[in-house]
């Protein structure tokens, strides 16, 4: 058959032999050093509209990725088969693309040391989402989405995706380790159509709320009784005053403080962007390495961390996919920038002592640098405290829009719903709001933070070439912002 | 022909089924470089089989690798799925409208022909710095469902995009063509380090309403948006969309097509669904002539299926947009940052405005208006009585796009279209130029 892999279930297989006999053929083709991903990987995901079930998605993946570095030039070959030959084969091609890539060669590459661990780590999992009767999983959703067509939404949506990893990682510097990770995550969204404009309104948030638990984080969202608020919310947004343009103290909701940290300090602390490994694309950074911890990122209340090993996070694991364990480091420690998510070959570079924060969209995708769970420490304040605090304001809540330049600098956000906030209490509801800023003087300009902490997971962050598509995790606590620029419109 | 051979196989563990098969190999290589030099260097090799069934009222889909594996999960996923009422039916047998526009020569390009390229835009950028990348893909697909529809096609498609640098500015410079061979890294190159001279050290400019001339590249994003949003039959049959089928709603100078099997067309010649894509003529002189539909939206807008099934999850897409050029005359090179002649043209003709290389990063922030926010990137010049007078830092627009293209805004298109590489694998664009009345930049590098 043209199309032929291995069909053992998730759980039981193992294919170190296959990424074994990779790494062996790359290195006896001139590789100085290898590694290999085996990767086999279920997804499952089911959509409703207006209470109607549309098309139930299962897919299935495996494959096998090597990496080989020849001299200092890399070369990553991956195929869909899984046999013994097909991986010596994929080896060798490995090593011969990397000898390709030595016709245009760059600097010395060291690898940042990284001890071989010989492990077998497993995320949480309380219930199997894919064990879960896909009859229940429909009633769930035509439930819910009915619910918010009859309370007024023209357009009632929802969602649930899973996820089912398993991976095998072998290096020549004798990594072997395997992992069993398990993703879940959902959402609901209610849609009115105006004249001439739509509103939204979703629940948990614009992308549904993911983890790395099981179907219990879905049975906790509880989407039936969010249906009809979020319905009504939409309706009252048609007729609801615009957002006003000018500057104000800005309140976010913690599920927009995710986004804010995620697309303006996340992506701005990868090693690869801040040496130019992404400029032609994704872009650089802002920061520069001869400033790490000097340069103020923002106020002193902001502390961000690295940390993928939160259990339940939408960004943990056991180790990274060149096998660095998971460690959690500070990326801000009271707003002064001391931190970066790197890799072995860019810390190399760097000459920095860690790596940890490489994974790659499937076996078929080369290894990057990407966020893992980056976000916040808690703050001193509740929200309630936040907003009685505040004389003259604007809170926004659940992410609409999101724009930032390639540096990670220049932002436009636009969230859902908007609330004046007047002599510390919450007033009318805003419609279309907005808000630009520049990062540091906007993170500088952070007075109040809350320590009600969410674990936000965002399950569609694009990076690379081709992009690859990664889960990221982000506690987050709502904050107010001074001096901010809102209601900016076309 | 394998689709056929797998449908047999479906046919008999799932009698009674409606059931479609497409089996698809892509062979990818793609060689990014950075700081000058080869950093990822990837090929890839996937078969994957597609597998949708439609029994007693329920449906499921499924891909993977293994055929006795997908048909057995099928058979579990039947007996639980939910009831689907709104299964739009196979594609009955339809001709072909063509096997798909391939070349060999790319189809069997090395990891060497990819750094040649590479090594060619580096030297031609005279000591800047450099990055971006040299990619080349072959797609082969076979499609059979229980109707007896069947279908066999393929494409190409090879893509150099990359920009050089100064320490205060990037210039860049892109093109993609079914054929690697139509791919000269020394020409590319050489563009984008005069463009990335010509924009060093930009100063600042207030923010407001400018005429500008959109080079190619800037223009493919807004192909990408309108047809992500507009043209997108799923948005347009729930009312999301600006598109309203017979009115004429943009400037009389836009034709749009989706155009996968024209000459130099990218994108295989049918969808996951097995229609056929032909020519599909989306604006014809500012009038709105159709919207891109699967079978399900088609049926939801009570129009036809146009063969832009896509398994993304935002409805159907578009596969090769094309903005229609007045001619297909070759552009020259010319000495100043403009992507050619035909952007050169346009700016002659501009009193006060903008030359915009790239927007970057745009997001939309009403999907019916389709007011987007984005940056400029790569490139934005000053245009003062025709010249490109001084480069300026980036700006933040928030901007219509149905508007900026609206009856009486566009004041030029480009001679010739060009090929832009697809946002996504299988897609790609071909762009001329555009000169437009008002782009409305909201803020600057101070906000």
């Amino acid at each position: 058959m043209w199309i032929k892999s291995r069909t053992n279930s998730l759980g039981s297989m193992s294919d170190f032999d296959e990424a074994q006999s990779a790494v062996e053929a790359a290195l006896a083709a001139g590789a100085r050093y290898a590694d290999a991903r085996v990767m086999h990987r279920r997804y499952e995901s089911m959509r409703a509209r207006n209470g109607e079930i549309e098309e139930l998605t299962q897919r299935e993946d495996a494959g096998l990725g090597v990496r080989a570095l020849v001299g200092d030039s890399w070369g990553f070959y991956a195929i869909s088969e899984l046999s013994d030959i097909a991986a010596r084969k994929a080896g060798r091609v490995a090593a011969e693309i990397a000898e390709a890539s030595a016709t245009v060669p760059g600097r010395r590459v060291e690898l940042s040391a990284a001890a071989a661990s010989i492990d077998s780590w497993a995320g949480g999992c309380e219930i199997d989402p894919l064990a879960v009767p896909l009859s229940d999983k429909g009633d769930l959703l035509s439930g819910a989405t009915k619910t918010a067509h009859a309370a007024g939404a023209d357009l009632a949506e929802g969602v649930y995706q899973i996820w089912d990893t398993a991976k095998w990682f072998v290096s020549s510097e004798g990594h072997r380790i395997d992992q069993r990770i398990r993703e879940c995550g959902g959402g609901i969204w209610a849609t009115v159509i105006g004249d001439g404009e739509t509103q939204r309104r979703s629940y948990p948030s614009y992308r549904g709320q993911y983890g790395t638990r099981g179907w219990e984080l879905i049975q906790e969202l509880d989407f039936g009784a969010h249906a009809a608020r979020i319905a009504d919310e939409a309706r009252a947004l048609l007729t609801a005053p615009l957002c006003p343009a000018g500057e104000t103290t800005l309140i976010l909701g913690d599920e927009q403080m995710s986004l804010q940290i995620h697309e303006s300090i996340g992506h701005a602390i990868e090693l690869d962007r801040i040496l130019g490994w992404e400029a032609a694309f994704a872009g650089t950074s802002w920061l520069d390495l001869t400033k790490l911890h000097q340069l103020r990122y923002g106020s002193p209340l902001l502390n961000i961390v690295i940390d993928p090993t939160i259990p339940g996070a939408l960004g943990s694991f056991g180790y990274d996919d060149e096998g660095s364990p998971a460690v959690a480091r500070d990326a801000v420690r009271d707003g002064i920038w001391v931190g970066v998510l790197a890799g072995r070959d860019s810390a190399g570079v760097a000459g920095l002592p860690y790596g940890g924060s490489v994974r790659a969209d499937g076996a078929l995708s080369l290894p990057m640098v990407r966020m893992t769970n980056v976000g916040l420490e808690p703050g001193p304040h509740t929200l309630d405290e936040i907003i009685a605090a505040t004389d003259d304001g604007i809170m926004m809540e659940t992410n609409r829009s999101w724009s930032i330049d390639d540096k990670r600098l220049n932002f436009q956000f636009g969230t859902e719903i908007g609330w004046e906030i007047k002599r510390g209490k919450r007033g009318r509801m805003l419609r279309n709001p907005t808000y630009t800023g520049i990062g540091p003087s906007f993170w500088g300009s952070m007075d109040m933070l809350s320590s009600e902490i969410v674990q936000w997971g965002t399950p569609n962050c694009g990076k690379g070439q081709p992009t690859q598509v990664g889960h990221t995790g982000h506690p987050a606590a709502p904050a107010r912002f001074q001096n901010v620029r809102v209601g900016v419109r076309g | 022909m394998i689709g056929p051979e797998f449908l047999e196989t479906v046919t008999r563990a799932l009698p009674g089924a409606e059931a479609e098969v497409v089996v698809r190999r892509v062979t990818r290589g793609l060689t990014r470089f950075a700081g000058s030099a080869i950093h990822q260097n990837i090929a890839t090799e996937t078969d994957q089989v597609r597998l949708r069934v439609h029994r007693d009222g329920r449906t499921v889909a499924l891909t993977g690798h293994d055929l006795d594996s997908l048909v057995d999960r099928a058979r579990t996923a039947l007996a639980g799925a939910p009831a689907d009422r709104a299964w739009p039916g196979l594609t009955p047998p339809t001709a072909p409208t063509s096997p798909g526009n391939e070349d060999p020569e790319t189809a069997a390009a090395t990891p060497a022909d990819r750094a040649a390229r590479v090594r060619d835009f580096v030297r031609a950028a005279g000591g800047l710095e450099t990055a971006g990348f040299v990619s080349t893909t072959a797609y082969r697909a076979s499609y059979a469902n229980t109707l007896g529809h069947t279908l066999e096609g393929g494409t190409t498609e090879a893509a150099l995009d990359g920009i050089a640098r100064t320490g205060t500015s990037d210039g860049v410079a892109r093109y993609a063509s079914v054929r690697l061979g139509e791919i000269d890294g020394a020409r590319l190159g050489a563009r984008a380090a005069v463009k990335a001279r010509a924009s060093a050290r930009p100063e600042p400019l207030a923010p407001g309403r400018y005429e500008v001339v959109l080079e190619p590249a800037a223009v493919t994003d807004v192909l990408t948006c309108l047809g992500h949003y507009g043209f997108n039959g799923r948005g347009y049959a729930e009312g999301l969309s600006f598109a309203r089928l017979g009115e004429t709603q943009l400037d009389d100078a836009i034709t749009l097509l989706d155009d996968p099997v024209g000459p130099g067309g990218g994108g295989l010649p049918f969808d996951a669904e097995g229609t056929p894509r032909d020519t599909l003529t989306l604006v014809s002189r500012g009038t709105v002539r159709a919207v891109l539909h699967d079978r399900a939206t088609a049926a939801l807008a009570g129009g036809a299926a146009t063969g832009h099934y896509s398994d993304a999850g935002f409805g159907p897409l578009g596969s090769c947009l094309h903005l229609r050029a007045p001619t297909r005359q070759p552009a020259d090179e010319v000495d100043g940052p403009e992507a050619d002649s035909h952007v050169a043209a346009l700016v002659a003709q501009v009193g006060r405005g903008l030359l915009v290389t790239d927007n970057w990063y745009t997001r939309v922030l009403d999907p019916k208006t389709l007011v987007m926010t984005g940056l400029t990137r790569n490139g934005l010049w000053l245009i003062e009585d025709g010249q490109v007078t001084r480069p300026v830092q980036n700006l933040r627009f928030t901007q219509s796009y149905p508007q900026a293209l609206g009856p009486g805004a566009v004041l030029g298109v480009g001679a010739a279209a060009t090929g832009q590489p697809g946002d996504r694998l299988g897609t790609a664009y071909r762009a001329p130029a555009l000169r437009l009345a008002s782009w409305n930049y909201t803020g600057n590098a101070a906000g």
